[in-house]
């Protein structure tokens, strides 16, 4: 009740026209237990204010405690769709740390789950961007595809969302061998079903007035904010970290950063949808080319990092994830940061939808593919 | 119930709409003297009553001391004042063409050809703005701002449950089947049987289905179209709804009327 006066109060004189509504912690549409405190003057958007922390879980602190293997299990209960992206950052980070070089094998492995990963939470986006504008036969089209995905990932790691697979020194176990195949079966598939995800949602008419020139977010604003990923790069900021820092076995593939300048709600839209055609392309040229070799190095039993300061940043679904770590040469981290993108995107929120309707605060907020726990951690 | 409710509004609401969509089905024929009730002016009873729902609407989204429900009613208080507009002149123009408002008048005068295609593209048009704007009446997606379950949490009925949340979703459910039954009524022949014009075999088998099926057949057939219509599409945002209704559907619909007298005078028509 305090904030709420607080507010009021701040503002040159008391509003007698405009209206404080909470929305969230439970609302359907912030996905999770995000509350946006939002000044409304009969239907129109004033102000934004995001509280978080509803779903804190202190795992930055808690990597303190625990040994550099045990961090990554912690890792894929933050931004649970793209498990595999943060594990392999923390991984990353200390091979870089120890200066192992991992064998060709994991780096292929490693970055087609990546994309799968990417793949799956793009298509999870989808039914859900679908849903929170009121069509709900995306969300079947999108997870009905997603199973295929998930399927593979139990196959080869026996986890379907938190994936634990990347380690420090490689992955877990060696792929099982179904995983070409199937991976190839389900491009071949998935790229006869991406058009009907077109023809369902982004040729649809009202669809396309919905989201055409709204929420505009401006590349000044987009840099200013930190907003990354299609987001980020909806408004024209190349900051796709596979091709600007690439890692794995990115500078082998030969991919496009898909960049678009307009800034609106459909194009964040549509960035995405080319983002999966994107994904699909790297795994086709990686999938038939997995060297043979281990599926990871012998790393010593306890992982210890010198003393310094490490980071490291890969492109998750949600754009770029960063992890610090700061060692003081203990088996345990000194401190750990987790950079997530889903935190510096939400805040933008403000300046994207302030002066559009409820209905569009709900579709930007969507382009915006929040995790909570991504958020929070 | 929220503690700082209107508690005798609150009460009400779910009532109001209950009876406004109970007394709407008072004048269906299902079959031939299959109805409650044959007034001479039926189908403006039909628009009539059916319009008290909104009402009901209105007083659970003010008693509720909610403000999703507040702006769940106040859209679709916009949204159904509008589109009653449409759904009642689309009707006006079948009334032309049939020359009478009474519902079993209206259906026997369909013995030979439905009035969809009796009236030609006049008949057309105004049976698809009476879909859009039915639809829209009934609060069904692509038009279900009231509630918008991803925007208002439930819309006007958030705060409520129990006996009194069903019966608002039980009165949409039966709006529903009340827009189909007068889409049916008005533009698919009701319960009369489909007949070609020269084939009398054809004719003679479709007299075998009894009427009650026929009707139902195709209630269930335009409710399905409507359901189609809310799990395939977006939904609209308030200013376009009423962008669609203010500056499309009422023009549309006015000249189709004029179009449709120059049919009947012509005597056009089949």
């Amino acid at each position: 009740m305090s904030e709420i006066k607080e507010i009021i109060i701040s503002s040159d004189k008391i509003h007698t026209d405009q209206y404080l509504v909470n929305m969230g912690p439970q609302h359907p549409s912030t996905h999770g237990v995000l509350r946006l405190l939002v000044r409304l003057e009969g239907e129109i958007v004033h102000h934004i204010q995001p509280h978080v922390g509803y779903i804190h879980s202190g795992i930055e602190k808690m990597c303190e405690a625990i040994s550099y293997p045990q961090v990554i299990h912690l890792t894929d209960r933050m931004d649970y769709l793209s498990a595999h992206m943060n594990n392999e950052a923390v991984a990353l980070c200390v091979e870089n740390a120890l200066q192992v070089e991992v064998p060709e094998r994991v780096k292929y492995i490693r970055t087609i789950m990546d994309e799968l990963s990417r793949l799956a939470s793009h298509q999870l986006w989808w039914c859900v961007m679908g849903m929170d504008l009121g069509a709900l036969t995306t969300f079947f089209y999108g997870l009905r595809d997603r199973e295929h995905i998930l399927d593979i990932f139990e196959e080869t790691c026996g986890a379907r969302m938190t994936l634990n697979y990347s380690l420090p020194g490689g992955v877990m176990f060696d792929i099982h061998p179904n995983f070409q195949k199937r991976v190839k079966e389900f491009i071949k598939e998935f790229k006869k079903k991406l058009p009907e995800y077109d023809q369902l949602l982004t040729g649809n008419v009202i669809f396309q007035e919905r989201t055409k020139e709204i929420g505009y977010l401006s590349l000044e604003d987009a840099i200013a904010w930190g907003v990354t990923g299609p987001a980020g790069r909806g408004s024209g900021f190349s900051c796709d970290v596979r091709k600007h820092h690439p890692y794995s076995a990115y500078p082998l593939v030969q991919f496009e950063e898909k960049l678009d300048t307009r800034g609106d709600t459909f194009t964040r839209y549509r960035l995405r949808i080319e983002e999966m055609h994107e994904s699909m392309h790297i795994i086709e040229q990686l999938i038939d080319n997995i060297p043979e070799g281990d599926y990871a190095v012998k790393m010593k039993g306890v992982v210890k990092l010198p003393e310094g300061e490490f980071y490291q940043r890969v492109e998750s679904a949600r754009g770029e994830f960063g992890v610090y770590i700061v060692s003081d040469g203990k088996k345990n981290p000194y401190r750990v940061k987790f950079r997530s993108p889903g935190f510096s995107n939400l805040f933008a929120l403000n300046k994207m939808a302030s002066g559009h309707k409820i209905a569009d605060l709900v579709a930007i907020m969507s382009t915006l593919d929040l995790v909570i726990p991504d958020i929070d951690r | 119930m929220p503690k700082s409710a209107d508690r005798f509004l609150y009460n009400l609401a779910p009532f109001i709409i209950m009876i406004a969509t109970f007394l709407a089905m008072a004048v269906l024929p299902f079959a031939k003297g299959l109805q409650t009730m044959d007034f001479d002016i039926g189908i403006f009873y039909v628009t009539a009553v059916s319009s008290i729902g909104v009402i009901g609407i209105l007083i659970a989204g003010w008693s509720s001391n909610n403000k999703y429900s507040l702006i769940g009613a106040m859209r679709s208080g916009a949204q159904i004042l509008s589109y009653e507009l449409s759904v009642s002149l689309s009707l006006v123009t079948i009334i032309i063409l049939a020359g009478s408002m009474q519902l079993s008048v209206i259906v026997e005068s369909q013995r030979d050809s439905w009035f969809l295609f009796k009236g030609h593209i006049p008949s057309l048009i105004a049976f698809v703005i009476f879909l859009i704007a039915g639809t829209a009446e009934t609060n069904r997606g692509p038009f279900d701002l009231a509630e918008a379950e991803s925007e208002l949490t439930a819309g006007f009925h958030t705060e409520y449950s129990g006996i009194k949340f069903a019966f608002f979703f039980l009165a949409e459910y039966i709006n529903m089947f009340i827009v189909a039954a007068m889409a049916t009524t008005v533009f698919l022949g009701g319960w009369m049987p489909l007949h070609f014009g020269s084939f009398e075999s054809f004719n003679v088998v479709m007299d075998f289905i009894p009427p009650l099926v026929w009707f139902f057949m195709k209630v269930l057939g335009v409710i399905f179209l409507i359901m189609w219509f809310k799990w395939t599409f977006p939904r609209l945002r308030v200013d376009q709804i009423l962008t669609l209704e203010w500056k499309y559907l009422l023009p549309i619909n006015l000249v189709n009327i004029l179009l449709m007298c120059l049919v009947v005078l012509t005597k056009f028509h089949l």
